[in-house]
């Protein structure tokens, strides 16, 4: 049986053509297959999820690898104590709408365990590494699935879709398993894993054409709306708790929205009229800057900073 | 006013491409302005080249900076691993696995091409075929890459010359009649100045065919999948232990080759019972079939004894079921070489067994294409023909016929490594 919400009829879905799948359905079907490798191969998985876009659809890919069975794996957040708070709401629906199992690895949690330490910059991009990092060793995953794609940085391009980590959790651009036809090997020993990127060859267009078509529900600041920001180096900050404005800032309302979500202080909004989803395909699709260099303000520190952070053992 | 579609909203498909040669001959050149000519790079990776383009003191933005990744690259200003990269014109999708081109990234080659419907060769008009073209059509033919262009690179070099270009395809053509090549294309090119690369060269006015891009765009690469032989590998069994799905048991898996259909007849190997297709399914609901690459899940009308590894065909087009195994093996292991009597692990489908190196009958001089025999191993990036033993039957078809029953890995048992990589040639049954 498959649950009505989930099934459409042949209209819906187009007729076929001539036995040839489109992009969209087969960057699906590559996804799915990596799924199902992981579940019947590695002991125990984890999908990363953070609430993001491409960690939701790498979630909806997921259930649907499975249907009509549950997710055979937990899910995790690590949660830098900087989320948004709309964010939070969003990730606790979907877990209660779904009925997953949620592990929560918290920074601030950490901080207080003196595990890691605040850095003088305010970012938890470093130190949360060792929280996920623990988090795997408590719950003795093998595997992790993290919704990076190769479009998104030069480093990322290097990837593998099965991602050997030592027993430290590093990567090592030199030592990565040559990876042939869907032939993947997750092999590993005690205390090592592997990283899995199921939507390794997916670009940002994708994941919102994706999203569109599948009428995907994703968090709401990824919507247009009337904010509260702030301007700072040239990016747009929303005034909360974690951006508050600073002396000498004047605050303004203006229509944004967020093209990628990470932690509060860091990720900034972009001006946007586009408040559905099919607003944003187009914006995206006619869009000139990198969603990276739009919006964080942590990778604009070195043009290596996501390499040195996948070897110390982020995603 | 209705909104107008975004052109990546339409029905596009995908074409995988792997493209070799080396930085010498332009091929992160050609890369760069395949992604600029098409707009797909952004304005802040172009301002990213062209500020490292200043501080190197070129005297013009260096498109070939694009293609360099990691920091270990820069620092030894090599290319030390495949690259993927993406981009999209309204006609299609792109994915390029770009794979560095001297011989000691063989391997790597191997793993672009590996999944690619078109290899992309680069040669130096200048300097012509070199024993590295030579090696990279080979792996392309080794690898049954249905589609080859051989882009001519720098004829801005030689004054635009047509009898240059003709001398080298004409010498290409020669060579290639000793390689199962099925597709060859050839376009003069200069990636530095953009002719033919996205627009026609108004520099080689005697040229009348397409340029690269529009060559791709056009490749018709449906036909190259096999649709005839069904095999499905069964990935994984559904069986929900719940109140509301009672008695469920499907087997997912990707179509690896051939139609199925709900009502077919199909036999299960290796039990070679006979039952039949009752649904296919997908979450999204029932399909009436099911083709390459799609992932689906099967219901059958008997409850048969089936697990991952197993394989569901058509009772009257059956792979061989296989345990003596005859391939070409490229191997991909730096700390030790395939040695005759060695044990591995070997993938083949879903399906895992132990495999044991019975004999090595020869090795390729990928240079030369020459046979080297009487050798009982193979070092790293070597390439030969191997008869292999395994623990367990395998469901092999060649890899001509199919690239998804006929090709498998090795891996070292001790170390976990993917250190070979196999295309099946002949096979024979188990008595």
């Amino acid at each position: 049986m498959i649950p009505s919400a989930l099934r459409r009829t042949r209209s819906e879905r187009g007729p076929l053509k001539s036995h040839v799948l489109s992009n969209l359905r087969a960057l699906e079907a590559e996804s799915i297959f990596i799924f199902r490798e992981v579940a019947a191969e590695m002991a125990r998985p984890c999908l990363l999820f953070s609430g993001g876009k491409d960690s939701t659809v790498m979630l909806a890919i997921a259930r649907k690898a499975f249907a009509p069975a549950p997710l055979p794996f937990p899910i995790m957040h690590v949660d830098t104590g900087l989320n948004f708070p709309e964010v939070l709401a969003y990730r606790d629906r979907w877990v209660k709408e779904l009925g997953l199992k949620l592990i929560v690895a918290s920074v601030p949690d950490a901080i207080e365990r003196g595990i890691v330490q605040e850095e003088p910059n305010g970012s938890r991009n470093r130190i949360q590494t060792p929280v996920l990092l623990e988090a795997v060793e408590q719950n003795g995953f093998d595997c992790l699935f993290g919704g990076a794609r190769r479009d998104e940085e030069k480093a990322r391009a290097k990837e593998r879709v099965f991602s050997f980590r030592d027993e430290f959790g590093q990567w090592d651009p030199k030592n990565q398993r040559p990876e042939l036809w869907s032939l993947y090997n997750g092999r590993v020993h005690q205390g090592q894993s592997i990283r899995v990127f199921p939507l390794s060859n997916w670009t940002e267009l994708d994941i919102w054409t994706y999203i569109a078509a599948e009428k995907v529900d994703i968090a709401p600041l990824y919507f247009a709306e009337e904010r509260e920001v702030i301007t700072r180096d040239g990016m747009l900050y929303m005034v909360n708790e974690f951006t508050p404005r600073k002396d000498g800032e004047k605050s303004e309302r203006r229509k944004v929205r967020y093209r990628t979500i990470g932690d509060a202080n860091l990720t900034a909004a972009v001006e946007s009229d586009a408040d559905t989803l099919e607003a944003i395909v187009t914006e995206i699709a006619a869009a000139r800057i990198t969603e990276r260099g739009a919006t964080r303000g942590d990778d604009r520190v070195s043009e290596t900073s996501m390499e040195d952070r996948k070897r110390e053992g982020y995603f | 006013m209705a909104a107008q579609m975004a052109p990546q909203l339409r029905e596009t498909d995908l074409l995988r491409l792997a493209t070799a040669g080396s930085v010498d001959d332009g091929k992160s050149t050609l890369i760069g302005r395949l992604l600029f000519d098409s707009k797909t790079l952004f304005i802040d990776q172009l301002a990213a080249v062209e500020r490292v383009s200043r501080e190197r003191g070129h005297d013009f933005t260096d498109l070939a900076l694009l293609t360099d990744g990691l920091r270990a690259e820069r620092e030894q200003g090599i290319t030390i691993d495949v690259a993927y990269r993406f981009f999209a014109t309204p006609r299609r999708r792109f994915i390029i696995a770009d794979t560095p081109g001297h011989i000691q990234y063989t391997r790597n080659m191997v793993t672009g091409a590996s999944t690619a419907d078109v290899a992309v060769l680069l040669l130096d008009a200048r300097r012509g075929i070199t024993e590295q073209s030579r090696r990279h059509a080979f792996i392309a033919s080794l690898l049954g890459v249905p589609h080859i262009v051989l882009c001519v690179n720098k004829m801005d070099l030689v004054d635009w010359s047509e009898d240059a270009f003709e001398a080298i395809r004409d010498e290409f053509v020669d060579f290639a009649t000793r390689l199962r090549l099925r597709d060859l294309s050839f376009i003069p090119i200069s990636a530095l100045h953009g002719d033919n690369v996205v627009t026609a060269s108004k520099n080689m006015p005697w040229y009348d065919g397409l340029p690269l891009l529009r060559h791709l765009e056009r490749l018709y690469v449906a036909s190259d999948r096999n649709l005839v032989d069904v095999r499905f590998p069964i990935q994984y069994v559904i069986r929900p232990q719940s109140k509301t799905v009672i008695d469920y048991r499907g087997y997912s898996g990707t179509v690896a080759s051939g139609v199925l259909k709900a009502g077919d007849q199909v036999t299960v190997l290796p039990s070679g019972l006979e039952t039949t297709i009752e649904r296919i399914e997908t979450a999204d609901g029932l399909v009436e079939e099911a083709f390459p690459p799609m992932a689906v899940t099967v219901t059958l009308a008997d409850h048969l004894d089936i697990s991952r590894g197993d394989m569901l065909c058509r009772p009257h087009n059956m792979p061989t079921v296989a345990q003596e195994i005859d391939a070409q093996v490229c191997w991909m292991d730096e700390s030790a070489p395939m040695a005759k009597g060695g044990k591995y692990a070997i993938k083949h489908t879903t399906r895992w067994a132990r495999a044991l190196v019975r004999e090595i009958a020869y090795r390729i001089d990928v240079n030369t294409l020459h046979r080297v025999e009487g050798v009982d191993q193979l070092a790293l990036n070597e390439i030969g023909r191997v008869q292999l033993r395994t623990t367990q039957p395998l469901f092999v078809d060649t890899y001509q016929d199919n690239r998804q029953t006929g090709s498998f890995i090795l891996v070292d048992e001790r170390t976990n490594k993917t250190v070979g990589a196999g295309v099946i040639g002949r096979a024979t049954v188990v008595a």
